[in-house]
């Protein structure tokens, strides 16, 4: 309770040092809004944006596309989520991407997109995301844009930490926020004390973008929060921010911020690769689903996996250390030059910045105060380069421009505060509305950050625009930090919930985007590359009816001879071949979604009629001058019926 | 001679360029697209300016009822006129020759000239025959029939030579650079002729 109390007056003070900060401002809604905003965020029509920003949508599962510094949302790419405007997760194609080790997960709460890298630069190939609920990661094309890959986590519970990549995208990092047994087992939930473990899971990604589980590190029971890699100097080592360093099982709220510091955890990922290269580790027992988008069938499949590597920190001399860092620690940031690792102190008015060379220092001379189930805890005085004294409260996450300066987001006290690397003095402040969770600097983890612009994404939107009834979309809001203060120029809404976000120039991806799907290239199983490969097959109950779609018609467009009990699978390719000519199948009473069918694509979905008649199908994406016409019949007859499967366009049958 | 004959040579040789450049261009451009669809013509056939222009022109031109743009086996044209190029090409090539080692006089350039133009002209009579014929022999079951203010049936055929607006399309039809070789060799020859007939003149003197 005496610490619910602290915050509540450190709370009360924020908000007081704050409108002192403001002098007092009057007209707080739109802050220090400068006379030519509008004229900097516009984006003539016709006229590109200049960055891409990838939007996590945290419960929506999926991921949004915005343009900056327009903040126009451009797409939604569908990831962990079912998607039925495009049949993502209902089509046959795509139904294994969401399968894992507890079967079909429709849902998933996306956290943190991070973009693949080259030389600690963004080098635009693929953005990652992690799925928090069940431990899962992604792995987008930013060719196509859409979700390749889909591995899952095992042994793993609230996969926080993730998906950060390393400098050269050897590998991408799964941790793990709720720590369980490991592996799972049913025991007294309160005898968790150092009997749960939290593991750390290192994928490793191939040239083609493959994600393969190299090793699990087995480590103590905390909480593993956020992380980033090492770059430059420090490339080779990962850092994850703990907190519930008390162990606590219930009550966390409490009972988990005991603790004056908790840790950052610091990794030496490259002698944990080379241990496991020379035959280290433990191969276990596993169950994880592996999901792989193949363009050229246009078909996911899904693998289930069985063994996992673990590897005991313990094992590896000088692999893992612990940094104390006050107090719950949330955002683990590594600046670009690779020497500071700043823990947000949650629950703390001041930033903790460490040092790399300080910490490789404290390491040589076995600089420890102690150990946490044998791992060692190095000296807090030793590692620590500097503190932000009184940025804000609540710190939670920190970006950098590239030019020195590191920005920092502050929820409690709901600002957004820059200050200088190296004198850790606080240079300009100003308010968010309201309550700032992550905040991105396109590049902004990366060695080479474009730090022109930055956006925070806020949780609370309340009266930023037009009310919605009681539920709200969030909102982002755009600074422009190429001065030395930082002007807030836009606010946009933002879908679900982001809790981070990935930026890239718009001319590092923009001219790979792909558009159209070549249908020479079209390996699907059930495709239909021509109107005369279209037809219906019978095969049981089921019938596989093979269909084309072209301005502005569907072939066959009458079928007969189905039957009520069928199951009938609608593959339908596209035969177009022209940039942003998709087509729409829907098809009454499916108790599936529509399908969006791209150019030289083929998807599939099904139906199963249950009465007899004749029922319409439809094409959804308004096409073209025909789009209305754009429209078939199918006959459904009695089960015992034996009327003959019978395909047909303008009467004639197709052979 | 030596100097006309071998302008004479060059000039010809000028012609096979039509093997490697388009002819002719016809470009489509519309609001719904910002890249134009194109056609570049070359002797041997037509082809789309990118992969798939040739199929999306014929997928937009089925609503008013056109022909498919026809594939090199479906016009005649398409197998004598490199035929003829070539021909004249190599009869170009031998007068120039022939010129050079002072077996035949000028004229026969001027010959060779006259002939050329008088196949190039009907080349473009053709051409614009087709262009007439694939804007206006129409599909009778199209599904836009439109027609101009006097109630006849609209004509889709490109201009030969120029652009022009059609429906929402504006069709620009320009030539390219192998007739732009063609035009500079064709140009060429009456040079060689020119110089041919001074020098004999001066001879003469």
């Amino acid at each position: 309770m005496k610490n619910i109390f602290k915050i509540a007056v450190l709370g009360v003070l924020g908000l007081f040092i704050q409108s002192c900060g403001n002098g007092g401002s009057s007209d707080q809604k739109s802050g220090a809004i400068t006379g030519n905003a509008a004229e900097r965020v516009y984006v003539a029509p016709g006229e590109h944006d200049e960055y891409y920003a990838f939007l996590s949508g945290g419960y929506s599962g999926n991921l949004t596309v915005y343009g900056l510094p327009s903040g126009r949302m451009l797409k939604e790419i569908p990831v962990f989520s079912q998607f039925p405007t495009n049949g993502y997760g209902y089509s046959e194609e795509t139904v294994p991407m969401l399968n894992t080790s507890f079967g079909f997960v429709p849902w998933g709460d996306a956290h943190h997109p991070d973009i693949s890298q080259t030389n600690g630069e963004l080098d635009g190939r693929w953005v990652f995301i992690n799925e928090n609920n069940t431990p899962r990661i992604a792995r987008i094309s930013l060719e196509t844009f859409e979700t390749e890959e889909i591995i899952e986590i095992p042994h793993s519970a609230g996969n926080h930490s993730s998906s950060f990549v390393t400098e050269n995208t050897e590998y991408v990092v799964a941790g793990t926020r709720f720590s369980v047994p490991y592996p799972q087992r049913d025991m007294p939930i309160d005898e968790m004390k150092g009997n749960f473990k939290g593991p750390l899971t290192f994928i490793a990604v191939g040239d083609d973008g493959r994600m393969k589980i190299d090793f699990q590190l087995k480590m103590p029971g905390f909480n593993y929060d956020l992380s980033h890699p090492g770059r430059g100097d420090s490339h080779g080592w990962f850092f994850f921010t703990t907190y519930n360093t008390e162990e606590a099982h219930t009550m966390q709220e409490v009972n988990a911020s005991q603790n004056d510091k908790d840790f950052i955890a610091a990794v030496n990922w490259k002698k944990i690769q080379e241990y496991v290269q020379n035959g280290g580790g433990e191969e276990i027992d596993a169950e994880y689903a592996h999901n792989v988008f193949d363009h050229s069938t246009q078909t996911a499949t899904s693998t289930m996996e069985n063994k996992v590597l673990t590897v005991d920190p313990r094992e590896v001399e000088g692999a893992v250390f612990f940094m104390p860092t006050p107090k719950s620690p949330h955002g683990c940031d590594v600046d670009p030059s690779g020497e500071y690792i700043v823990g947000n102190g949650k629950l703390s008015t001041d930033l903790t910045i460490h040092s790399f060379s300080k910490m490789i220092t404290a390491i040589e001379n076995e600089d420890y105060e102690g150990d946490a189930y044998g791992i060692p805890i190095l000296n807090f005085e030793s590692t620590l380069a500097g503190t932000v004294k009184e940025g804000g409260l609540g710190p939670l996450h920190t970006e950098f421009d590239g030019k020195g300066n590191a920005y920092t987001t502050f929820f409690i006290s709901s600002e957004v505060v820059k200050w200088k690397l190296g004198t850790w003095e606080v240079l300009d402040r100003q308010p968010s509305y309201y309550s700032v969770g992550h905040n991105m600097i396109p590049g902004g983890n990366s060695r080479k950050p474009f730090g022109k612009y930055m956006i925070s994404m806020n949780k609370i939107t309340k009266d930023r625009y037009l009310p919605t009834g009681p539920e709200l979309e969030h909102s982002a809001q755009l600074y422009d930090i190429s001065g030395e203060k930082m002007e807030l120029l836009l606010d946009f809404p933002t879908h679900g919930e982001p809790h981070y976000a990935a930026g890239i120039p718009a001319d590092k991806i923009k001219s790979k985007s792909q558009k159209i799907y070549r249908l020479d290239e079209n390996e699907h199983e059930y495709a239909a590359t021509s109107e005369s490969e279209t037809k219906m097959v019978r095969d049981g109950n089921e019938v596989h009816v093979y269909m084309t779609t072209v301005r502005s018609h569907f072939s066959p467009d009458n079928l007969e001879g189905i039957k009520v009990g069928d199951k009938v699978f609608f593959h339908v390719t596209n035969l177009e071949q022209d940039f942003d000519v998709p087509h729409g199948f829907a098809m009454i009473g499916a108790n599936t979604s529509e399908l969006l069918i791209m150019p030289g694509q083929t998807k599939t979905i099904t139906w199963e009629p249950k009465k007899e008649g004749v029922w319409p199908f439809y094409c959804t994406d308004f096409c073209s001058a025909l789009h209305q016409e754009m429209q078939g019949y199918v006959r459904v007859s009695s089960q015992n019926s034996n009327v003959p499967l019978k395909w047909t366009l303008d009467d004639e049958e197709i052979n | 001679m030596k100097k006309s004959g071998i302008l004479m040579v060059i000039g010809s040789v000028l012609l096979l360029g039509l093997f490697i450049y388009p002819l002719w261009n016809i470009q489509l451009e519309a609001p719904q697209y910002p890249d134009p669809l194109g056609m570049n013509i070359y002797i041997s056939g037509i082809q789309g300016e990118e992969e798939f222009d040739i199929q999306n022109i014929d997928g937009i031109n089925h609503y008013i009822g056109m022909k498919k743009i026809p594939k090199p086996a479906e016009m005649w044209e398409f197998n004598v006129f490199p035929l003829v190029i070539g021909g004249m090409a190599a009869l170009g090539v031998l007068l120039g020759i022939l010129g050079f080692f002072k077996v035949i006089g000028p004229n026969w350039f001027l010959g060779w000239l006259i002939l050329m133009s008088v196949l190039g002209i009907l080349g473009m009579m053709d051409f614009n025959n087709w262009l007439t014929d694939y804007g206006t022999d129409l599909d009778p079951k199209a599904i836009m029939k439109l027609t101009d203010s006097e109630g006849e049936p609209l004509s889709y055929k490109p201009p030969l030579l120029g652009s022009q607006k059609i429906l929402n399309f504006t069709a620009h039809s320009y030539p390219k650079a192998g007739a732009y070789l063609m035009f500079t060799g064709m140009l060429l020859t009456l040079v060689a002729w020119w110089i041919g007939k001074k020098a004999k003149a001066t001879v003469a003197k």
